[in-house]
């Protein structure tokens, strides 16, 4: 009995999602995730600078202490210590010595960018990590178990004009509102964009939830006596990796651009800390005099958003059936989109 | 099919009475975080070295040391009445503020849809119908460009290199410029008013580029969708047809396809309101446009309770009614959309 429920299911499965005929399911994803980047230049771009971005805010994180358990004396990454005023002359053009020259405190612009780096970097996927979690688990709730009459349901019906609700504030406007309230800082400014941020992944969960549910997979499923939980989790959860993946990866550059945002306006991170709207707040009177400054900020946030966003952007590809056939089978069609093979 | 005159009044009284639960919501969850989240502002406001004294004028100023549920009774007494508080600093009170700079906000707002609308639409027409070719992808930098580059930063290099280049003041006229009557609050509006073609051009001047900063991060919004739509219309058969008339590419593309692809692109840009009003509240601090999010701006970093208060629940009542604009529109646009 057990056996004929699994192998129902399985031919369920089968029917909707275009399984690679061998290979395990790592190896399939890893070989699917490749072709993927190599169908579209735009997308092998934006993986490429996110895996540059990120290594390079790890060893920022990482090469101090490790080195300091090693050799005895810490070593950085960063050419200089940031933010170190009266280091150097003011207003130096970019040199070899300082490939992004030095500010109005006489600071070497390129230590200041680079250590920013983890700082906002890891407040991009801590917001955008815990809004997944969080706004995924109340839209599965509020998808899954949303018949009405139910507790259940009355617990779905809440989930969702709360997040209505939440969703009728720009997020922008109540983030600074609540770090205003809270007062300056690292950790209120994070809990104050959280409190804005997880209503998205609600409102993008549910919808997926609800249109998983009425596919003939899921139908066949049950019909199978496939036990709800096991619809659950191997049928609704496995489906909704794969868009939540793309909104979380466009997500992390939203993020960064909305931090960014409050400390530049001045309400965010104390001023005593690299982050690149500090940076750019105190470099912006620099754009005619020093305009080197004011471009390093710049292109630091330009280069890391904009390869979230491609790899986002092309990821979503996969979300379309039908490109996401053509991309993974090694068949007839793949001519189409690899002309070179 | 349900599209007489009686549904469509149905259809719009429905969503004016869904309003109501929203904007209790609304009005709720501001009066949680601040002052339910946050007992004591004061006290975070003030700093580690302010004496009680200056810590217990603040609370008696805001009515903080009052029980919570009758500071809840006051707020929302003080809300219905219209009494929004008072701004501490300049003693004017908080929503005649709020009403009198809206119409600058609503001019910049609607001037940057216009350029999202002028530049983004066509953009998207130009991607579909080259679908993976190369000036599909340079739409797709394009847009991704606008969304990787902050507000504050397209802004900030706009408008110094603007005050450089061209002596651009910040505001909606220039000084030297005679004053128009203020009738509308709108700059442009009045200067057209006053019949003064000086005026307007100098209105029209201070209007352009912070629209357009606005616009640009948003671009990719109308850009995306119309391409979206665009690739799900050109395989329908009426597209077909129209190509097999011998009509024009350009024909097709804008007069038949277009127009069914612009339905969700309508509906999609009602609903970035949210999103634009969050950028005026930088662009309007860095152009000091004299609108709500200047207003916003100034409450906000001057640490103004009831200022802050207020334009929270301002513009959170301004994104309502903008998606129920974009939700009726929808509804009047698509004639598959029964009116219930």
């Amino acid at each position: 009995m057990a056996s004929a429920t699994a192998s129902a299911a399985r031919a369920a499965a089968a029917g909707s999602v275009e399984e690679e005929p061998s290979g395990s399911g790592v190896r399939s994803s890893v070989v699917l995730f490749y072709r993927i980047l190599r169908a579209n230049i735009l997308t092998l771009v934006g993986f490429v600078l996110v895996v540059v971005v990120s290594v390079t805010a790890l060893l920022v994180v990482v090469v101090p202490p490790i080195t300091h358990l090693i050799l005895g004396h810490s070593l950085s990454i960063l050419p200089y210590p940031p933010l170190d005023t009266n280091a150097f002359p003011y207003y130096q053009a970019p040199s070899l010595a300082h490939p992004f020259g030095t500010d109005q405190n006489g600071a070497d612009v390129f230590s200041n960018v680079v250590a920013a780096l983890p700082t906002d970097l890891g407040i991009g996927f801590f917001v955008a990590g815990v809004s997944l979690v969080l706004g995924g688990l109340l839209g599965l709730v509020a998808g899954f178990w949303d018949t009405p009459g139910t507790l259940s349901g009355a617990a779905s019906v809440t989930i969702m004009r709360l997040t209505d609700i939440f969703l009728s504030f720009p997020t922008l406007v109540l983030a600074l509102a609540i770090t205003a309230t809270l007062g300056r800082g690292e950790i209120e400014s994070e809990i104050a964009i959280l409190a804005t941020w997880w209503p998205f992944y609600v409102r993008l969960t549910r919808g997926e939830v609800l249109s998983i549910k009425t596919q003939p997979y899921v139908i066949a499923a049950r019909a199978a006596g496939v036990p709800e939980s096991r619809i659950l989790f191997r049928h609704v959860v496995r489906n909704l990796l794969e868009p939540l993946a793309v909104y979380f990866t466009m997500d992390v550059g939203t993020v960064i651009v909305t931090y960014s945002t409050i400390s530049y306006i001045g309400v965010g991170v104390p001023a005593s800390i690299p982050e690149w709207g500090n940076l750019m707040y105190g470099y912006q009177d620099l754009l005619l005099t020093a305009p080197w400054t004011v471009w390093s900020v710049t292109g630091a946030i330009f280069v890391t958003v904009l390869g979230f966003s491609l790899l986002g952007d092309g990821l979503r590809d996969i979300l379309d059936p039908r490109s996401r056939r053509i991309v993974a089978s090694p068949g007839r069609q793949s001519s189409k989109l690899e002309p070179s093979s | 099919m349900g599209r007489s005159k009686g549904d469509l009044v149905v259809f719009i009284g429905k969503r004016l009475l869904q309003l109501i639960p929203v904007l209790l919501g609304v009005v709720l969850i501001t009066f949680i975080f601040t002052h339910l989240a946050v007992p004591n502002p004061c006290a975070a406001w003030a700093g580690p070295k302010a004496t009680p004294s200056v810590i217990k004028g603040c609370e008696q100023f805001y009515g903080l040391n009052k029980p919570l549920p009758v500071q809840f009774e006051d707020y929302i007494v003080g809300l219905v009445t219209g009494n929004w508080g008072i701004d501490p600093l300049t003693h004017t009170a908080v929503l005649p503020s709020i009403l009198a700079a809206f119409p600058a906000t609503l001019e910049l707002v609607l001037a940057a849809l216009f350029l999202m609308v002028v530049v983004g639409i066509p953009l998207g027409v130009v991607a579909a119908a080259s679908s993976g070719r190369v000036a599909d992808h340079l739409v797709r930098i394009f847009y991704l460009s606008g969304w990787s580059t902050p507000t504050y930063i397209a802004g900030a290099v706009l408008f110094i290199w603007a005050s450089k280049e061209f002596g651009l003041s910040g505001g909606a006229f220039s000084t030297i410029t005679s004053p128009v009557p203020t009738i509308t609050h709108m700059s442009v509006v009045d200067a057209i008013l006053a019949g003064s073609p000086s005026a307007t051009a100098d209105a029209l001047e201070h209007l352009v580029l912070p629209a357009t900063a606005l616009a640009f991060i948003n671009m990719g919004v109308a850009t995306r969708m119309t391409r979206t739509s665009m690739l799900e219309t050109l395989p329908l058969e009426f597209v077909k047809t129209a190509r097999m008339k011998g009509l024009t590419e350009f024909w097709v593309l804008y007069k038949h396809a277009l127009r069914n692809a612009l339905i969700t692109t309508t509906t999609v840009l009602g609903l970035t309101t949210g999103a634009m009003i969050s950028g005026t509240v930088v662009i309007e601090s860095i152009f000091t446009w004299p609108g709500v999010g200047l207003y916003a701006y100034d409450a906000i970093t001057s640490y103004d309770f009831n200022g802050t208060i207020g334009v929270v629940i301002f513009f959170a009542v301004v994104v309502v009614v903008a998606n129920l604009i974009a939700d009726v529109l929808y509804g009047l646009l698509d004639p598959r959309v029964e009116w219930r």
